[in-house]
């Protein structure tokens, strides 16, 4: 299967078990298990050429321009990985059908553990290090949601948090060290970086290359000093746990790790950073886990501290080092898994993970006792399990390790990790399942059904089987080294025996059982010195520095953004005054190449009357209805300065704007108060004059500036006014631009244009569902009112100028490439026209002969310039290439046909809905109690007879 | 003896001046108002004097492109008078 399909699926997958919720609980689980099961078949038919040393490749371009492809790879290590992932997933999926009780949402549940999957998948199949970032920080996104997964516990939403905030910007600093490391390469695709292992290391960027890429891999490998997050991640369920944390989440830090191995291993100061983190994760997560009370607590530290084993091993750059990490991830995945799912096992049938509370479980669970009893052992590294062999690998490897200059710190800090490794598995093994039967569990424990148990199981079968019998995992470990090691080093030789001879790795491993034994005998005062011990609470350090970081966040924003309009206004004017004035008095100022114009008493006529009306509003605009009135004036004004400037476009752009914002504005005052009330104090309004002075006179300057120079260099419109025709095939260079150079744009706008009035439709719609429904229904108007409600006179105008409109409205949209016009000019036109009803009628008369709803009229809109420019794609030409031609049908003329005219088709449609929608729904919110809509298109109407009698009925029911 | 030319050059002139004298005029109804009502005509004036404006600019170049901003003006002018009128009569302008 194509290794797109492979990682595609999980993500596919994910609607399906939102969208099983209601066919059951089963049908859900066995929906998710069906898709990962197909993933994992898709991924085992790559088998035979993963096996035959070749590396499958997928790559499709996505950005190449920025070095970012959808470029797969599988090889060796991918292959592990990815078969851990899908494999455990599967335990998990099936283990999860039994865990979750009535009241989880499972949907929710497998959606994101199918995000969650697929996200691992691509990390571990990316061959592109971009591609890789995103899935890494798609694994953090969907593991927060996994670990929030109960979101009414407290613990569960901290959880959540902490391990987003820490991944997070461990992720964040990886994307700097990757982006360093493919400035170095010169290319972003992992194939390429693997094969410059000097040129890399020779860089003066490598240092800050490798430790921003650590950073990324210790944050979500949970190493010290970022070990914390993974405990408090344990307020997740325990499929959720079991998978993050043992085959998956905190693998990706070790996969990385790995992955970069061939080129980022081997110096000194890898060396350095990744064994010490490595071997101080390993100790104290050992440490820490022994003093555990909850089973789920106890493990977590011990995956740390088996996550800093693994890292210690890929940091001592050895390929033998690199085949133990292997083999370990290997046996850590699947004795870990088991655990987790025995400790999820026994806080389902005894109701407690405390394990104070537990003991004696051995007779009454004899079935979770032997699964849980053999992975335990394996973990402590007891002969015949798998954990053995490995840690005798990791003790081999330890014993030739020389860290400081020291021969012997290495090897005595790997045996005390074992030592206490081996403790809290004695002690998990001896205080949970052995001792006295107790009659006080919270429940009643006993077996649970085979769902529960079986993944586990079958988990403790590879345990055992690997650890008797490792000829069988040999090939497979030996075949994933060498893809870790590229060509960087061979594959060792060494064979994987259970029976070494009496080397030293023995004498560590001997000395770490019995030091185990004797720490579990010593328990009891071993746990009051460490009771007594002070030592730093890591959640309690976190949340001071997150507070603090909040707390001085705040203080910045909240100086300049507290919400004040007038501040916001002011602060941008002066910054924005002051950064000009730096510019022009810093810059060269070149001299004037125009003349001052002759200026005719028309337009000074006309200046007079918008600088009047411009001041009158600045005295008046208390008064809000002659603000409104004096504002009609200067857009007048400000449409006839278009003309008289050659630009009728923009003048009739401009005066369908004018009048839809009046009556959307008197739509809005109908609920505001008339008169704007002093609010501020003189001092602030004399401040505020003289910043509005202060801009007015910065922008007269500049535009005076301006107007007397050419500009520095040749402007974009000379491109346009000679590429118009050639290559959009019209005359009307604004429309070109709008529907063809920039048509991008425009789509992106109409879009916006959409969103906007859908908003205003919603936020309108929430007012009439919510408390204010009853104030505005019985609102009582602030005014007198006419008594005729739909005059005679404006009914008879508007119908008979309707088709008039609609007329004009066609023209100037058909004309609108050649000449000036086009759709978002015939949207307004007929907006106005349509508006022109409601107003007349009223509207319940308009309504009810409504065909089809703005919303739609708005996506039809925006389907149909969007379509517009996918059909180009049939032509293998890029988005919304335009094309046009010319054709000629007999009785007619010849004319164009341009698929701009479609696009323009789209913006028209758009503009349309969402002019009539907003004012719709304001008008919407006007509706008064006891007002009854009349079928009639107005009031008095001679033609019907029972005009008067109607008038006088209507009037009794009112009262009045 | 006068050309016609020049004849329609004097003619536009003083029509040009006329309108804008009309405007201005306008200008000052709509300042001192007393009332809503006359303000609003005064802005109704305004439009109409406008789109003459327009018209005239139009014949004084010799070109066409000026009439379909007239034409919008002629037919939707109205309609932001129609609206203030209604806002002050009932209030609410579509009901």
């Amino acid at each position: 299967m194509s290794l797109f399909f492979i990682v595609a699926l999980p993500f596919l997958g994910a609607l399906l078990p939102g969208l099983m919720n209601s066919a059951g609980r089963s049908a859900t689980a066995g929906v998710t298990f069906t898709v990962t099961l197909a993933a994992f078949v898709g991924l085992l038919t790559n088998l035979p050429a993963v096996l035959a040393g070749n590396v499958v490749m997928a790559r499709v371009d996505w950005m190449p321009l920025l070095g970012l492809n959808f470029s797969l790879m599988l090889d060796g290590l991918g292959f592990f990985f990815a078969l851990l992932i899908l494999g455990i997933g599967l335990l998990i999926i099936a283990y999860a059908r039994h865990y979750l009780s009535r009241d989880d949402n499972m949907g929710q549940f497998f959606t994101y553990l199918l995000l969650f999957q697929g996200a691992m998948v691509g990390i571990v199949m990316s061959d592109n290090i971009l591609l890789l970032l995103v899935f890494w920080e798609l694994t953090s996104l969907s593991s927060f949601l996994l670990i929030g997964y109960w979101k009414h516990l407290p613990e569960g939403r901290q959880g959540a948090r902490m391990a987003l905030t820490v991944t997070g910007m461990g992720g964040l600093a990886m994307i700097g060290g990757m982006l360093m490391l493919g400035q170095i390469v010169g290319s972003y695709d992992l194939s390429v970086i693997l094969q410059n292992r000097e040129l890399i290391q020779a860089d003066p960027l490598y240092v800050p290359a490798l430790v921003l890429i650590l950073l990324g891999a210790f944050t979500k490998s949970a190493q010290f000093p970022f070990h914390f997050w993974l405990p408090h991640a344990m307020a997740a369920p325990t499929p959720v746990s079991a998978y993050l944390h043992s085959a998956t989440m905190v693998k990706a830090g070790i996969f990385l790790m790995a992955r970069m191995w061939p080129v980022l291993s081997g110096t000194p100061e890898w060396f350095m950073i990744v064994t010490t983190a490595g071997l101080i994760t390993m100790v104290l997560g050992a440490v820490i886990a022994l003093f555990k009370h909850d089973l789920k607590a106890l493990l977590a530290f011990s995956t740390v501290s088996h996550l800093g084993l693994i890292t210690m091993l890929l940091g001592t750059g050895t390929a033998f080092g690199a085949m133990a990490a292997v083999f370990h991830i290997l046996n850590h995945a699947t004795f870990k898994a088991a655990l987790f799912m025995s400790a999820g096992i026994i806080d389902h049938e005894a109701h407690t993970r405390d394990i104070r509370r537990l003991g004696g479980l051995r007779r009454l669970m004899p079935i979770t006792f032997v699964i849980a009893s053999l992975a335990a052992l394996s973990m402590a590294g007891i002969p015949l399990l798998n954990g053995f062999l490995s840690k005798e690998m990791m003790l081999e490897e330890a014993y030739h390790t020389v860290l400081f200059g020291s021969p012997l710190l290495v090897p005595v800090l790997a045996t005390v990790g074992s030592l206490f490794s081996a403790a809290y598995c004695f002690r998990l093994i001896g205080h949970v399942f052995f001792g006295p039967v107790r009659d006080d569990y919270p429940a009643k424990p006993h077996d649970p059904n085979t769902g529960l148990w079986l993944p586990p199981a079958l988990l403790v079968v590879l345990v055992v089987a690997i650890g008797v019998a490792p000829f069988l995992a040999e090939p497979f470990v030996k075949l994933v080294t060498a893809s870790v090691l590229g060509d960087a080093a061979a594959v060792p030789t060494a064979y994987f025996k259970i029976w070494h001879g009496l080397v030293p790795a023995l004498y560590m491993s001997l000395i770490a059982i019995a030091g185990g034994l004797l720490m579990l005998a010593l328990f009891k005062p071993a746990l009051f010195v460490w009771d007594k011990a002070p030592r730093p609470e890591a959640k309690v350090i976190f949340e001071a520095i997150v507070e603090a970081v909040a707390k001085l966040a705040r203080a910045v924003i909240h100086a300049t953004h507290n919400g004040a309009f007038s501040r916001y206004a002011a602060i941008a004017l002066v910054v924005m005054v002051a950064v000009g004035y730096h510019a022009w008095s810093t810059g060269t100022v070149g001299p004037d190449t125009r003349t001052v114009q002759y200026a005719p008493p028309v337009f000074i006529a006309a200046w007079l009357m918008l600088a009047t009306a411009t001041a009158g509003l600045v005295i008046l605009h208390r008064n809000r209805l002659l603000s409104l009135i004096l504002i009609g004036i200067v857009g007048l004004m400000v449409s006839i300065g278009f003309v008289f400037f050659s630009a009728p476009d923009l003048a009739m752009t401009q005066f369908t704007v004018e009048v839809v914002t009046i009556i959307l504005l008197l739509l809005a005052l109908n609920f505001l108060p008339k008169t704007t009330p002093v609010e501020s104090t003189v001092l602030r309004r004399v401040r505020d004059t003289g910043v509005a002075v202060l801009g007015g006179l910065a922008t007269f300057a500049l535009s005076f500036h301006y107007l007397l120079r050419d500009a520095v260099s040749t402007p974009i419109s000379e491109f346009h006014l000679a590429n118009s025709y050639k290559g959009g095939g019209g005359t009307n260079v604004v429309n070109v631009i709008l529907v063809d150079f920039r048509g991008f744009d425009t789509y992106g706008e109409i879009i916006v244009l959409g969103i906007a009035a859908l908003l205003i439709y919603a936020m309108t719609e929430t007012l009439l569902d919510g408390p204010v429904r009853a104030r505005l229904l019985n609102r009582k108007p602030d005014q007198a009112r006419s008594g005729n409600k739909h005059p005679m006179m404006m009914v008879v105008l508007t119908r008979v100028i309707m088709p008039v409109v609609l007329m004009v409205g066609f023209y100037i949209f058909l004309r609108g490439h050649n000449e000036p016009g086009g759709g978002f000019i015939a949207g307004l036109i007929v907006s106005i026209g349509v508006v022109m009803q409601y107003m007349a009628s009223g509207f319940g008369w308009a309504s009810a002969r409504l065909r089809y709803p703005y919303h739609g009229v708005i996506g039809a809109g925006v389907l149909i310039a969007g379509l517009t420019g996918i059909g180009s794609w049939f032509f293998g030409k890029p988005f919304l290439t335009s094309d046009f031609t010319y054709v000629r049908i007999p009785p007619f003329e010849k004319f164009e046909l341009a698929t701009a005219a479609l696009f323009d088709l789209g913006v028209f449609l758009a503009v349309v809905g969402a002019v009539m929608l907003s004012l719709e729904s304001f008008s919407r919110l006007a509706r008064l109690a006891g007002y009854h809509d009349s079928d009639e298109p107005m009031d008095i109407d001679p033609l019907r007879d029972d005009t008067i009698a109607a008038g006088h009925a209507a009037a009794e029911k009112k009262g009045v | 003896m006068i050309a016609a030319a020049d004849l329609l050059n004097i003619a536009l002139m003083v029509t040009f001046v006329t309108l804008a004298l009309g405007q201005i005029l306008s200008m000052v109804r709509l300042v001192i108002g007393p009332t809503p009502a006359d303000r609003i005509l005064a802005l109704d004036t305004m439009v109409i004097n406008a789109l003459g404006l327009v018209v005239l600019l139009g014949i004084y170049q010799g070109v066409q492109i000026y009439f379909e901003v007239a034409l919008l003006i002629a037919m939707l002018g109205f309609v932001s008078t129609v609206a203030l009128a209604r806002f002050i009569l009932r209030g609410d302008i579509i009901e």
